[in-house]
């Protein structure tokens, strides 16, 4: 009961904030109605009784891509009107409308069947388990470590003067 | 759904109180302009107690070298999570499971190093 309330708070925030990013002219403004949403989101994602996807949501969306949008924001100039509109305006509302109406549709038409199994509770020293364990994914997880050394690396040589 | 009040009741009730300090702060602040009597002059307009005059506008480009520093930051936050639930488990793994975490842990400081080694963490 009190996740249910719980739920439909956070959702409501969400989605008024999320509204809040598209409609703000401010850029700064709009950053940081995207952390409240993204913020929400994991508040939803612990209702789920998912503790590493909400670790994750604030750890990754509001630690790194909030900041780094942050960043973006430092790094230009005259912001302060926001988003120009421009001659996109129509092309961007329609492949809004289609994909609205794929994902309502395909909400609509999924059966959604539940899992016979119950969720686990603060399952996350699990996924740990997995991930590291002899018998685990310890290849796939120094793969995704080179991954990131690849990307850090990728993005100096990229970026930086000569 | 929620029927043990541990790790998952504590994330809950820190994802709502925050929430609802973004929502309520902004407007608890607006409620007390309100009721506040205006009587400005150019001293209540000076800097508070100190600090320079600022010339021009404040919003400026920033340097573009905190781009790195964003860069090396977004890396070692994705490696944390890698970390946090083997942290979690740490209690009951061995030496395989710490020589992995080590490793990967290596692997991601060889980027770190080689920004060192570039000097773009130099302010030139």
């Amino acid at each position: 009961m009190a996740v249910d309330i719980a739920f439909w708070i956070l959702a409501a925030i969400a989605v008024v904030s999320a509204v809040a990013v598209v409609t703000l002219r401010d850029v700064f403004r709009a950053a940081i109605f995207l952390i409240l949403c993204f913020f929400t989101t994991a508040g939803i994602f612990v209702t789920l009784n998912a503790d590493f996807l909400a670790a994750m949501q604030v750890l990754v969306y509001i630690g790194a891509v909030a900041i780094l949008l942050i960043f973006a924001i430092l790094f230009t100039r005259d912001v302060q009107q926001g988003n120009p509109s421009n001659k996109l305006k129509v092309p961007a509302a329609i492949v809004g409308v289609v994909l609205l109406g794929v994902m309502v549709s395909s909400a609509v038409t999924f059966g959604w069947p539940e899992s016979v199994y119950l969720p686990e509770l603060a399952d996350t020293a699990d996924i740990g388990q997995r991930l590291f364990s002899e018998n685990g994914y310890v290849v796939p997880v120094q793969i995704a470590g080179l991954m990131l050394l690849a990307a850090a690396i990728g993005a100096i040589v990229l970026m930086r003067e000569k | 759904m929620l029927n043990s009040f541990g790790l998952l009741g504590m994330f809950l009730i820190i994802a709502i109180l925050v929430t609802a300090a973004f929502v309520l702060i902004p407007i608890a602040l607006r409620l007390v302009g309100l009721g506040a009597r205006r009587n400005p002059n150019t001293d209540k307009y000076t800097i508070y107690e100190c600090g320079m005059v600022s010339v021009g506008k404040t919003h400026i480009q920033f340097n573009f070298r905190y781009y790195f520093f964003a860069v090396l930051f977004v890396a070692f936050d994705v490696l944390a999570i890698f970390l946090f639930p083997w942290a979690l488990w740490m209690g009951n793994a061995g030496v395989f499971e710490l020589g992995a975490a080590v490793l990967l842990v290596v692997i991601v400081l060889i980027g770190y190093l080689y920004a060192w080694k570039k000097g773009v963490m130099q302010w030139k």
